[in-house]
């Protein structure tokens, strides 16, 4: 079976990471592992026949087995709202992939690389941090509650900033604003490292262009833009 | 609807390639930049228009149509990719 062909995946369990979010472990036919910053495309088909798909980055080490996808729901969205909120155990739905060759780390990739995720863009770049990659790594969240992998991110001992663009904690004295050229210019220190950056398409061109205008080469900068 | 990236066609891509095009490099017809498939801008709708990052000509459009698959790439002048000895 080619990673091309649809198959059917069961949903094996669901975990709440965020109120708006879920994780998911599949069960998915002839998986034969993926790369770390890959994705799945999810296709659901209604009773009537309609067809929605969709792509989700998966979360899970790239050993992991059974892969994960973190689903964060999107308002007035049409399968978002369903896969955290309405799915079960034991659902299906087609699955096929992984796909992405491109915003994706690997381990013979050495030296630190940075990372910087907005929202739901944290996903592949937490599979990456799974997989072991060295980094540093840039949150940006609309308030604590939203932040996706929070208790992991501080168990696993990273050099991780969040900056909070709606509301941040109580007593916070960390950035509190979206990512811009001056958070940039002091968290992003030398031009050099790879910088991974997922997030919304706005969050991401802008992020790109700061970091442009900061030195850094558009080679060395790996983009994933999810709408 | 914003736009999203060349990543997000990868399994579209994939299923008419031989392999994954994301770190496939495309030249513009319409302007001469090149880069990663990944970093071209998509719009989808009746189908997936893949647009030049850079002078937004339509690189590739790819649409199903009643079981027949018509894939258009006029704009599109040259694309490489590694491929095994």
């Amino acid at each position: 079976m080619a990673v091309t062909d649809w198959r059917e995946a069961t949903v094996a369990r669901i975990r709440p990471e965020t109120p708006r979010a879920a994780t998911m472990t599949l069960e998915v036919p002839d998986w034969h592992g993926h790369r770390a910053g890959q994705h799945v495309d999810v296709r659901l088909t209604a009773e009537d026949g309609y067809r929605a798909q969709r792509r989700y980055s998966i979360a899970s080490a790239p050993e992991g087995g059974a892969p994960q996808i973190t689903v964060v729901e999107v308002d007035g969205g049409e399968v978002s709202p369903w896969m955290v909120s309405v799915a079960r155990e034991e659902d299906r739905f087609e699955v096929r992939g992984p796909f992405g060759g491109w915003f994706v780390w690997e381990p013979a990739m050495l030296g630190e690389v940075l990372m910087i995720g907005g929202g739901s863009g944290l996903v592949p770049l937490m599979s990456m941090l799974r997989a072991g990659a060295p980094a540093r790594l840039l949150v940006s969240a609309r308030e604590r509650d939203d932040v996706l992998y929070l208790d992991e991110l501080e168990k696993r001992e990273l050099d991780v900033t969040f900056t909070y663009t709606r509301r941040a904690p109580l007593g916070w004295t960390g950035y509190d604003r979206r990512v811009d050229y001056s958070m940039l210019r002091e968290w992003a220190g030398t031009p050099g490292p790879r910088v991974y950056v997922c997030g919304p398409t706005a969050f991401v061109e802008s992020v790109a262009n700061d970091l442009v205008s900061l030195g850094h080469e558009a080679a060395n900068i790996r983009t994933e833009r999810f709408g | 609807m914003t736009h999203l990236d060349g990543n997000a066609v990868a399994g579209d891509l994939a299923a008419i390639f031989t392999g994954d095009l994301s770190g496939a490099v495309a030249t513009c017809a319409g302007c001469g930049v090149t880069g990663p498939v990944a970093t071209v801008m998509v719009y989808e709708g009746m189908g997936e228009v893949l647009r030049c990052p850079d002078c937004d000509t339509v690189l590739l459009r790819l649409m199903r149509v009643a079981g027949e698959t018509r894939l258009d790439m006029r704009g599109v002048s040259l694309l490489r990719w590694q491929s095994a000895a």
